[in-house]
């Protein structure tokens, strides 16, 4: 059989990003909680706090080191995947990754060490600003990686010379039109899988009684958190598709399923686009509710997909994705309230929020592929909106060698995921460490601290 | 010479710099990582912690040097990452092997650990390989033939022989005891492969490549470059010297290996960026020709002249906060 190697290497490249994608997203949130425990903890002296950072703070170095692996694979892919985009858009993505390393990665990887492993080398001071300055490159990289994602997606700021593209205003390339929408979805989309995370895998322990009210802190804050960020993401949603409205009105139709550019669209909730006959089966739609949301007016226009006939993106799967991001969306608004309405009270159903908060444990990863997925397919034709298209680009390995390799990502991606997800279960279900051998210990370490250089071993 | 010209120098620059830094830093880490079958279970938490506060800084040397590479020459970087596709993508595979057995060696279930730490070697040799491998390929010129077919081979071998004896010489920094004596062995049974690689990479590299012999073997250059081997030679014996059974156990020869073999990969570096120059490809590309527009660059060097010096300074600091011995890990 003979594979297309540009399909070939468009499944790598998705393949390789969506499994790097999974791990920043929680090490972004999990940086941002944990300089929340140990603030807790620096402020009250609680011990359940230090615990739940210590706890937390070995998922998070188990998280940080796949995303980094994974990472580093990505930086290589432009070159031997899409080496046509860094010739023609190199011009711009080269500076906008080259401060990604020199600003976030640099940082990150540097002061992660002191985070992890400087416990009784550096004052409490200084492993706070450490897991501050963390936390700092974490979300610097994704100010850069998402300026560049968002520059493709509504380019600003540029001229074409030659073909090639060239820069006219740093400022509106890193501040693209679709970038101050894309970043906040973003992080906020990293600090509710993070709060589901965190209280789905604490939820875990408290099945198996594990460590008592430390479990049950972390559980309140996962759920107080999303249950605040999650009316706030649906808010910046809206906003986000406002603006892909008027940059990218072929992918907004897409996500809605119209066809055709009529007044008093209505909002298709459910349905089946079909390319081939150019129209969506079984639809259930609420009338004249797509104008009403998209364009403040019930009869206001939108544009359907047949005016970019050829020039769309394939139509079922983001507006599928588009919908398993908004269902999830709208199913952790309902989790988080009930939730917190339960912890909040004292006759807390705990059973049932047990049950339900693991069910959700992993629900921010898919959110997060889907919304991805809505935004970078939505996107095709084009590798940079309306400049470059996909095709141009692509590297000419052939198809035996990209299916190899593919095969061996994948591959090693189905362990390295099987491992993390069994390696967490193995954590979660470690019997207490009661709270007072952690300060038997901590009381030995004081004692030998100025004569052995033990290195951080909580973080292991 | 007017900006334009200048600014592809100095980027030139800054990568060959970041590739060198990444050898010595990532090679020790990779070469602790090659080494850990021969120790024992407890010598392998006491290499592995002699490295964790360091590998991840370690690796992102890397990042910087391809990320110059695509900010300032986009078009040599399609051309060596498209043509490296095949050995990019296994040491891809090597790295992050052994980036996760790094940590799920001490996080998963104990009897899991035996394969971490295979795979934790494993991915640090496959890694060395690979990269060796390519560094060959692409001092040919990046043109397949039986020639540089060989010639890859050869540093494929090379350059993990290298990255062993950085490891050894950075366990002779971070450790004592036992696992220090044995270091001292796996040095001194290390030190004739090198120093036989290193000989025949110096006598090999003109053969091989008509261009670099050219560069080398003419009059005035030559008289100029001797300082290059020589220098090399000098670290090369001072390591045999410091290797000595007598020398080795005293305090300030801790160090020796170490700082020898920064020595021997700084000349190396300037060896090679001398057989390169002016090209970026050899033989094909020059800097200038791939170079991007210079508004990119100077953009670029800003956000350069501040932060590398401020990565070098807060590098410089963990380095100290972590200095001294790394004693094992022990486990809740
Ligand atoms: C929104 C966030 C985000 C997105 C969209 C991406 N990354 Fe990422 N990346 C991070 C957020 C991040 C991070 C939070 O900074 C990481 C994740 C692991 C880690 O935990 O640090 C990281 C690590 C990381 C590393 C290793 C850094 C190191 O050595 O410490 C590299 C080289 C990349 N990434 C490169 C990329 C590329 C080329 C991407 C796009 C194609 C990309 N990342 C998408
Ligand atoms: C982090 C989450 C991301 C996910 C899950 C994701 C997913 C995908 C997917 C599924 C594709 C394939 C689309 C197709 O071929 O139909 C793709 C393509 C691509 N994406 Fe992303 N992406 C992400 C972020 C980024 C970022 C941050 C960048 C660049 C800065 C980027 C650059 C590209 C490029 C260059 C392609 C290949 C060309 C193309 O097919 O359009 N992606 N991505
Ligand atoms: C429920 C209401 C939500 C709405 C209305 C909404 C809206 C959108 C829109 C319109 C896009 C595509 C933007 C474009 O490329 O043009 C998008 C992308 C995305 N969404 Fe959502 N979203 C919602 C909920 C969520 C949730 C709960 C998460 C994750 C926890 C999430 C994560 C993402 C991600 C990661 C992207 C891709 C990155 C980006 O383009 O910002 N979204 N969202």
């Amino acid at each position: 059989m003979e594979f297309d190697p540009f399909v070939l290497a468009r499944i790598q490249f998705a393949a390789n990003i969506s499994f790097h994608i999974l791990f920043p997203t929680i090490s972004i949130g999990l940086c941002w909680v944990l300089l929340y425990f140990r603030t807790r903890f620096t402020l009250s002296g609680d011990k359940d706090w230090e615990f739940a950072y210590y706890f937390w703070v070995k998922i998070f170095a188990l998280t940080f080191a796949i995303g980094v692996v994974t990472g580093i694979t990505m930086s290589f892919q432009f070159g031997t995947n899409w080496p046509g985009f860094m010739e023609k858009a190199g011009n711009i993505a080269g500076p906008l990754l080259g401060y990604e390393v020199l600003t976030a990665f640099f940082l990150e990887a540097s002061f992660l060490g002191i985070m992890l492993f400087g416990k009784n080398r550096v004052s409490n001071r200084m492993h706070l600003i450490s897991a501050a300055l963390v936390t700092a490159g974490t979300t610097f990289s994704a100010f850069w990686i998402l300026s560049l994602n968002s520059w493709m997606q509504t380019p600003d700021g540029y001229t074409v010379q030659n073909g090639v593209i060239m820069v006219e205003s740093w400022w509106d390339i890193i501040f693209n039109p679709s970038f101050p929408y894309r970043f906040m979805h973003m992080l906020v989309a990293c600090l509710l899988t993070t709060a589901f995370f965190i209280a789905g895998v604490s939820a875990w322990r408290a099945k198996k009684n594990v460590d008592g009210p430390a479990t049950w802190k972390v559980i309140r804050t996962g759920m107080f958190m999303a249950a605040i960020l999650t009316p706030v993401q649906i808010f910046i949603g809206d906003m986000h598709g406002l603006n892909t409205l008027e940059h990218q009105p072929a992918k907004l139709a897409a996500i809605e399923g119209i066809w055709e550019t009529e007044r008093g669209v209505g909002l298709t909730l459910f349905g089946f686009p079909d390319e081939q006959a150019r129209k969506t089966h079984w639809k259930i739609e609420i009338p004249k509710a797509a104008s009403l949301i998209l364009t403040h007016d019930m009869n206001g226009e939108i544009k359907g997909l047949n005016e970019f006939e050829g020039e769309h993106p394939p139509v079922a799967i983001v507006f599928w994705s588009f919908r398993i991001m908004v269902g999830i969306g709208f199913l952790m608004l309902m989790v988080s309230w009930w939730a917190s309405a339960q912890l909040l009270r004292n006759t807390a159903r705990k059973t049932m929020l047990i049950n339900v908060l693991s069910v959700m444990t992993f629900s921010g990863w898919v959110a997060v592929l889907s919304g991805w997925y809505v935004t970078e397919i939505g996107r095709q034709p084009w590798i940079v909106n309306g400049i470059l298209t996909t095709k141009d680009v692509v590297a000419d390995h052939g198809s035996g060698m990209v299916l190899t390799t593919l095969i061996a990502y994948l591959a090693i991606y189905a362990f390295l995921l099987a491992s993390y997800i069994l390696t967490l279960r193995h954590l979660a279900s470690k019997p207490a460490k009661s709270l007072e051998t952690l300060q038997q210990k901590a009381q030995n370490q004081q004692s030998t601290l100025n004569n052995t250089d033990a290195s951080g071993t909580e973080a292991l | 010479m007017n900006i334009e010209q200048i600014l592809p120098l100095i980027f030139a620059g800054i990568m060959g710099f970041a590739l060198l830094v990444y050898i010595i830093l990532d090679g020790y880490d990779l070469g602790i990582g090659m080494l850990l079958p021969l120790a024992n279970e407890q010598e392998k938490d006491q290499m592995v912690a002699s490295i964790g506060p360091f590998w991840d800084a370690n690796e992102t040397w890397i990042v910087l040097g391809i990320g110059v590479l695509l900010i300032a020459f986009p078009k040599a970087h399609g051309i060596i990452l498209t043509t490296l596709y095949f050995p990019v993508t296994l040491m891809l595979i090597g790295l992050i092997l052994r980036g996760v057995s790094f940590d799920f060696r001490v996080k998963a279930k104990t009897e899991h650990k035996k394969m971490w730490n295979n795979l934790f070697f494993l991915g640090s040799l496959i890694a060395s390989v690979s990269q060796g491998w390519m560094l060959g390929f692409y001092v040919m010129g990046l043109e397949p033939s039986g020639l540089s077919f060989i010639y890859a081979c050869a540093i494929a071998i090379a350059l993990p022989v290298l990255y062993i004896m950085l490891g050894c010489g950075w366990l002779f920094v971070k450790t004592e005891g036992p696992l220090y004596i044995k270091a001292t062995r796996w040095a001194r049974l290390t030190v004739i492969p090198l120093g036989i690689g290193l000989f025949l990479i110096s006598i090999g590299t003109p053969l091989a490549s008509p261009q670099i012999a050219e560069k080398w073997l003419t009059l005035p250059a030559a008289i100029g470059l001797l300082p290059i081997p020589i220098i090399t030679l000098i670290a090369f014996f001072t390591i045999i010297w410091a290797l000595q059974k007598d020398k080795i156990m005293s305090k300030k020869h801790e160090w020796i290996t170490f700082a020898c073999m920064i020595v021997i990969c700084i000349m190396s570096s300037l060896g090679l960026a001398y057989s390169i120059f002016p090209d970026i490809i050899i033989g094909q590309l020059t800097l200038w020709e791939t170079a991007s527009s210079t508004a990119s660059l100077k953009f670029t060097l800003v956000g350069v002249a501040i932060a590398v010096p401020m990565i070098i300074f807060y590098t410089f600091f963990i380095y100290r906060i972590f200095s001294g011995k790394a004693t094992e890990l022990s486990y809740d």
